[in-house]
């Protein structure tokens, strides 16, 4: 998607501006602003970062160190529906590797890269603090399933293929 | 309006959020409309109760029955049946190990009573989005104590006596943080809430800021006081953002009610809190990556001395604590410090939460003494290994901590104990190993954790901790050399003493310490090509007994790479050249005729 020519950029693009203008006089806001630039367009790309340069006047150089430096920032448009499997310890005695081997094999997708058909993208997560329902996936930002096994994958893949 | 007959509390902690508490609590207010019982029984969202392994969970006042486990299939049960009917629904309770069902695990299961709630007193009590509840619980009585009462050097002394010590991880004496802070020389000063809980397996700040917002405010605002502060920052990790809504929900209601912001209860103190959120780096947990990141740049360490309570957040004295020692920071105001001392142990004094997640049959979070032993810890309070497994080790302290073994299970729980052995209580994550665990495969985890993680400034954190994960790769695949293992005890002693800040300096313990208990393992696999454990793949294959086997095809069925052959009737077999050891037929087969060996 090239921001040049969509045609809800505009709007976007204010929303962003106006968000900036509500924290500008605070110091130390880059990362607050970054976080609301990737809620509003979904990933941070090179013109957006650009935008973001200008606005708060910092240099470019400084929001690309910001931004690759973060694991939580993502230069790439990601999948409409995200799943987050946790790699954190306890999933990971409790077997989150296969759940992560089953997703890349049922969806033929690399890790961090949207799907063909751009309905799913596969991310590895740090601890998501729900240690004892391990393994656990996050679909989304409110969708968790817990003791996850491989089998269930497709299930869980099935739901949200309904859904669109 | 009719009175309240019920009061109903659902666990609405991370753990049950991921079981389905949200439309269990559909279901259960659904049914109770179909029936017009809204009026008089009152539904709570409370924050984690502790069972984790239990939920969803929700408990009936006023007889406080415990209901666990619950589905949205059958809440509308409880509705029926206990509320309506008053008759207590048998298959939802508790059932103990010899099948025996009880109403109140919560006043008869070590789990529950083996355990002091400090700094966890109001999980799973209160509702988090209620500030009369804190209130009605002592809230905000410490800050009225600090602000009319005490001086700012009775709080310090208060601090001393209970022996509190950093929760975070490092165990800094806490009032001395706060002595320093408070004679730092400036005018602006700043407080700062470290709730970037970034070691895997701890969800105990994430508990308190969801589940009892109000005291990490009540606190901080105590701190400012004392420190002389005028603004303090909450930095959040990203992935919590249920926590965020609830500590920010918390805040305006503080706001509101005259205890943070300007003239706080009628006083010339004035404080106020911002959020700031992670952005998904481990290393910010470090108190000095955590304020380059407040200032909104790449969160890397700065060289300490100077410490932030001199220099800290834009150079300014800083006092930085985590979530937990803020939530015990109120009640030892509010009883003094010796109350708090009277728990523990010399050294480590007063309780400490702790995470117990893997493989632990009650998962869960726990507030106990220090002191306590591990066996304890694990067997009486975490009901064991589930599954007939046997305990091999106990990880603590995540990334910069160490694995326990079973041998030294009898250990009493204390700062000092812990680094004798290697590790560090840390946070107070627990992950419980058991047999099927490979300690080489662990500690590669968590190289691969940090190799990640290093925020790339110094060298021997930069390279060293790649070099060792390339050496750990090599064993796992059966070509590591007898050499190998004394380059990677080197290269570990090496970049401990050479890194620039706590992450490098401790990153090579989850090797050192798996090294010092579990060298045989690491022989096997380097001299005989052998996991003893079979988990490393390159060195395992997956055999059908051909003697066990009756050719059901339910292993060939389930194969996703088709390595398995065979007619029906007929034993199968499995050909090593295309089987990827996934384990899939391991679990299907119903006649124990798969296994995994490792030469």
């Amino acid at each position: 998607m090239s921001l040049v020519n969509c045609p809800d950029c505009q709007q976007l693009f204010r929303e962003l501006d106006e968000y900036i203008d509500s924290v500008k006089g605070n110091t130390g806001v880059l990362i607050n602003v970054l976080h609301k630039a990737q809620e509003i367009f979904g990933y941070l790309s090179e013109e957006l970062q650009q935008h973001v340069s200008e606005k708060l006047d910092i240099p470019l150089s400084q929001v690309y160190g910001v931004v690759t430096f973060y694991n939580f920032f993502s230069m790439k448009p990601k999948g409409k529906n995200q799943i987050k499997v946790c790699l954190g310890t306890a999933c990971y005695v409790k077997g989150a590797d296969k759940i992560l081997e089953r997703l890349q094999d049922e969806l033929s997708v690399e890790m961090n890269e949207p799907t063909s058909d751009g309905l799913f993208s596969i991310h590895a997560v740090r601890c998501l603090g729900a240690c004892s329902m391990a393994p656990v996936v996050l679909v989304g930002e409110d969708d968790y399933f817990g003791r996850v096994t491989p089998d269930e994958v497709s299930k869980i893949l099935g739901k949200y293929r309904r859904a669109d | 309006m009719p009175a309240v007959e019920n009061t109903v509390l659902i666990c609405a902690g991370g753990a049950c959020i991921s079981a389905g508490e949200k439309s269990v609590k559909n279901v259960f207010e659904e049914t109770l409309k179909k029936y017009s019982l809204e009026s008089v029984v009152r539904v709570v969202e409370t924050g984690c109760m502790g069972a984790c392994d239990l939920g969803p969970i929700l408990v009936i006042y006023p007889e406080g029955v415990f209901y666990q486990k619950i589905t949205a299939e059958n809440a509308a049960r409880i509705v029926e049946e206990h509320i309506l009917k008053g008759r207590v629904v048998e298959d939802l309770l508790y059932k103990g190990d010899s099948g025996n069902l009880t109403e109140k695990p919560q006043e008869e299961l070590p789990f529950f009573t083996e355990q002091v709630r400090i700094a966890t007193r109001n999980l799973g009590v209160i509702d988090p989005l209620s500030i009369d509840e804190y209130i009605a619980r002592d809230g905000y009585f410490a800050l009225h104590k600090v602000l009319f009462e005490l001086s700012r050097e009775d709080v310090v002394e208060i601090l001393k006596k209970s022996e509190l010590k950093g929760r975070g991880g490092a165990g800094f004496p806490t009032w001395m943080k706060w002595d320093l802070t408070k004679k730092a020389e400036g005018d602006t000063k700043y407080v700062i809430c470290n709730a970037d809980e970034g070691d895997p397996g701890a969800f105990m700040d994430r508990a308190v800021l969801e589940g009892d917002p109000h005291t990490v405010v009540e606190a901080m605002t105590i701190a400012a006081r004392v420190v002389g502060a005028q603004k303090g920052f909450v930095y959040v990790r990203a992935e919590y953002p249920l926590a965020i809504e609830r500590l920010t929900h918390a805040m305006a209601m503080a706001r509101e009610y005259g205890f943070l912001g300007e003239n706080i209860l009628g006083t010339d103190f004035s404080f106020d809190l911002e959020i700031r959120i992670g952005a998904g780096a481990f290393v910010c947990g470090e108190e000095t990556a955590l304020i380059n990141s407040i200032e909104g740049k790449r969160g890397i360490p700065r060289v300490k001395p100077p410490f932030p309570a001199i220099k800290g957040l834009w150079e300014k004295p800083t006092l930085l604590n985590n979530v937990e020692t803020y939530a015990n920071i109120p009640p030892i105001i509010t009883n003094g410090g010796e109350w708090f001392s009277q728990y523990g142990v010399d050294g480590s004094r007063g309780t400490k939460v702790f995470a117990l997640a893997g493989n632990v049959k009650n998962t869960g979070l726990v507030e106990v003494p220090m002191g306590i032993t591990l066996r304890k810890l694990i067997f009486d309070i975490g009901g064991g290994v589930p599954g007939g497994k046997k305990l091999k080790a106990i990880q603590t302290g995540g990334p910069s901590g160490g694995c326990i073994p079973l041998e030294l299970i009898d250990t009493p729980i204390t700062y000092d104990n812990m680094k004798k052995l290697g590790t560090i209580i840390g946070s107070g994550g627990m992950i419980v190993m058991d047999e099927d665990s490979c300690m080489v495969d662990v500690a590669k985890y968590f190289l691969e954790f940090t190799v990640e993680e290093s925020c790339g400034q110094c060298t021997p954190c930069r390279d060293g901790t790649r070099r060792m994960l390339e050496i750990l790769e090599r064993i796992t695949e059966g070509e590591g050399t007898t050499e190998d293992l004394q380059l990677l005890k080197d290269l570990g002693e090496n970049i401990m003493s050479t890194s620039l800040c706590g992450l490098g300096q401790t990153a090579p313990q989850p090797v050192i310490s798996t090294m010092r208990y579990f060298w045989d393992e690491y022989e096997a696999h380097v001299k005989e090509g052998r996991c003893p454990a079979k988990k490393c793949k390159s060195l395992i294959q997956v055999v059908i007994d051909r003697d066990k086997c009756v050719g059901c095809t339910a292993c060939a069925r389930v194969c996703p790479v088709e390595a398995i052959s065979g007619s029906v009737r007929k034993p199968h077999d499995i050909d090593p050249e295309i089987c990827t050891r996934c384990g899939s037929c391991l679990a299907v087969c119903r006649f124990g005729a798969i296994s995994k060996v490792s030469p």
